[in-house]
């Protein structure tokens, strides 16, 4: 069965007056129906640009540069932007990372949601009214009817972000691209809207892309995950192996400075340095001057993504195969 | 709201009576009518009696409460030159004055809003920048000299367009109006031109900054990953949220388009107020002078009011308790 998604060699490049940012470098991965891909780096690393190149909006002076965004077969960036105009907000959606935000402040909620099912369907008033309030009714948002009258700043964080999920289920999408959608939230409305995205995705079969710099959510939501860093995937895989073996000295310092109970006491563990500027990535491995296990070998080429163990990929030449093998 | 309205209504009432102290020792303090108005032939008798009959030899205070006791029951006084009652004789020029500043404010959003919002979507383009330049100037040059270079240019060079007086008006509902009959509307275009020069220039500089700015906001992205076509990102969801600015300023240029509108009106013999008080302070027509500005006064505080009844229609969160 083909997957939802699957992007191949993606590039997406800024052509800035500075030089070339390449924001997106050489990154491939699928998500199949019903399961959701876990997209975790730092600022910056390309992670939030890799969503919007698959919705088509990246804006100038960004642009793809190459490789091939396969959904549902076909290739979207070879699609006119009238027909990505169709599949926006219909067949993929996308929700955004600060709910105060995303909708618009001067327009109620009916008319934002109205709006989106008339985007896609040809349908009266009414009944795009009736639509828009059951799936406000759907993400638990207590007297739909009323709340459709509303204006945003007349709801909390929480109930926005519940309103920009309901505004991207409007019309079942196959695939929903969800960047950092609890970061700003507090911790119990994030563990409700996860759960609620999990069952989404398992019972409607919506393929989801979650993009986050928080290991811990990833770790309970996702099936896989793909690490990237300074624009590119350095390592992917199945959520547990990778998480409890991680073959990129990457991941593993990502995961060393995540707070857990088995080291409670002791100084968390950093990655030392800063994310390298991508408008002059260095030849060779961009995470070399951080690592730990970098040799000259590593300043001479760029490592290419490796499938070191069946399903497990990384883009290192010192790859931590001892702590897999032992896992 | 009815409460906001009542309070905003009662301050309305401070700010006119605060003013009309101000106006009253202001004009005051300017001079004394008396050397002007009696000839400096007359006599002592005849001087004191004039005196005496204007109001002229009460105190001070005792003059302003008067002033105000009649105020109150709409006598601003008489024109020392016309022999009319103040207020009468600027209510008849205020139309023509009203006519040319909503001309000029209409023209203003008109031909700023479309420009503004060009220039804003697509900021490098060659035609943006000139409407940029463009609006420099609107700017900087001095109102005068751009007046009297239409004058030049389409009165007296190419002899388009009249540059003096209303010219024909018709009287609706007691008013006389210019601007429904072709001769008159004729008549109003260069002055109108004249006057919203800057109004269009600061619609434009105001609509680009605000659609640059919104253009940029995460609302915007998410209506397009919503799948709405441009039109409908552009003239619903940025536009709705740059009439904001746009409207608080133009309203409160309005009440500026005619307090200010004198050298306008001077420059091509419009009949209107600003005409009007010119010529008063010449001749030191108290009065006239204290009239007018107390019109003026009051005009600002309702165009205030205005403006804010309807920001709180663009804004929802402005909006005042209780549902609109």
């Amino acid at each position: 069965m083909t997957p939802t998604l699957e992007v191949r060699n993606l590039r997406t490049h800024f052509f800035t007056r500075a030089g070339v940012v390449k924001a997106v470098d050489d990154v491939s991965f699928a998500v199949e129906r019903g399961r959701v891909l876990g997209l975790v780096g730092e600022s910056g690393s390309g992670k939030t640009v890799t969503g919007f190149s698959i919705i088509g909006l990246v804006d100038p002076p960004g642009r793809i540069a190459g490789g091939r965004i396969l959904f549902q077969g076909t290739d979207l960036t070879t699609l006119s932007e009238e027909a990505m105009r169709d599949l926006r907000g219909n067949r993929i959606a996308m929700i955004f990372q600060d709910p105060m935000m995303t909708l618009n402040p001067v327009l109620r909620i009916d008319t934002q949601m109205v709006e989106t099912v008339l985007a896609h369907r040809r349908t009266t008033r009414e009944e795009a009214r009736r639509i828009a309030r059951d799936a406000l009714g759907q993400v638990g948002i207590p007297s739909p009817e009323e709340r459709l009258h509303a204006y945003p700043h007349q709801f909390s964080g929480g109930m926005r972000q519940r309103v920009a999920i309901a505004i991207a289920l409007l019309h079942k999408p196959d695939l929903i691209i969800a960047d950092e959608p609890t970061t700003a939230l507090d911790v119990t409305i994030q563990g409700q809207i996860l759960a609620e995205a999990q069952k989404l995705c398992a019972e409607s079969g919506t393929a989801m892309i979650w993009i986050t710099h928080d290991l811990s959510v990833v770790a309970g939501l996702a099936d896989d995950i793909a690490v990237m860093y300074a624009g590119r995937v350095v390592e992917q895989g199945p959520v547990d192996e990778v998480l409890d073996a991680p073959l990129h000295p990457y991941t593993l310092g990502l995961i060393g400075s995540v707070p857990s109970r088995n080291r409670r006491g002791a100084p968390l563990r950093q990655i030392p340095g800063m994310t390298p500027s991508l408008l002059n990535l260095p030849e060779g491995c961009a995470f070399r001057a951080r690592c730990p296990r970098a040799t000259d070998a590593c300043a001479a080429v760029q490592p290419m993504i490796t499938e070191h163990r069946p399903g497990r990929f990384a883009r290192c030449i010192h790859p931590h195969l001892e702590a897999a093998e032992a896992a | 709201m009815t409460v906001y309205l009542l309070r905003r209504l009662i301050q309305a009432a401070g700010v006119v009576l605060a003013m009309s102290l101000l106006v009253f020792l202001g004009v005051y303090a300017i001079g004394d009518p008396v050397e002007i108005l009696i000839s400096p032939d007359a006599d002592q008798i005849e001087r004191e009696r004039a005196i005496r009959s204007l109001g002229l030899d009460l105190p001070l205070w005792e003059q302003y409460l008067v002033f105000l006791g009649k105020a109150l029951q709409g006598d601003l006084g008489r024109s020392f030159v016309f022999n009319e009652p103040a207020l009468r004789l600027i209510l008849d020029r205020m139309p023509a004055t009203l006519e040319l500043a909503v001309g000029a404010t209409v023209a203003a959003i008109i031909i700023g809003l479309p420009l503004g919002l060009y220039a804003g979507l697509r900021p490098d383009s060659a035609v943006s920048k000139a409407i940029m330049a463009g609006s420099i100037l609107g700017f900087s040059l001095p109102t005068f000299w751009v007046g009297l270079m239409l004058i030049m240019v389409f009165a007296v060079q190419l002899g388009w367009l009249p540059s003096t007086g209303r010219g024909e008006t018709v009287e609706v509902l007691g008013v006389r109006w210019s601007f429904l009959t072709w001769n008159g509307l004729s008549h109003m275009i260069l002055p109108a031109i004249n006057l919203s020069l800057f109004k269009i220039s600061l619609v434009i500089r105001l609509t680009r900054a605000g659609v640059r700015e919104a253009m940029l906001m995460d609302y915007v992205k998410f209506a397009r990953a919503k799948g709405l076509s441009p039109n409908r990102v552009v003239f619903v969801h940025v536009f709705k949220n740059i009439l904001i600015p746009v409207v608080t300023v133009v309203g409160l240029e309005f009440g500026g388009t005619i307090a200010f509108s004198v050298v306008t009106e001077s420059i091509f013999a419009w009949p209107g107020m600003g005409k009007l008080i010119i010529d008063s302070i010449n001749v030191l027509d108290r009065p006239v002078m204290v009239a007018y500005l107390m019109v003026i006064v009051l005009m600002f505080v309702v165009i205030n009011l205005v403006v804010d009844i309807t920001y709180t229609v663009l804004d929802p969160r402005v909006r005042l308790e209780g549902k609109a």
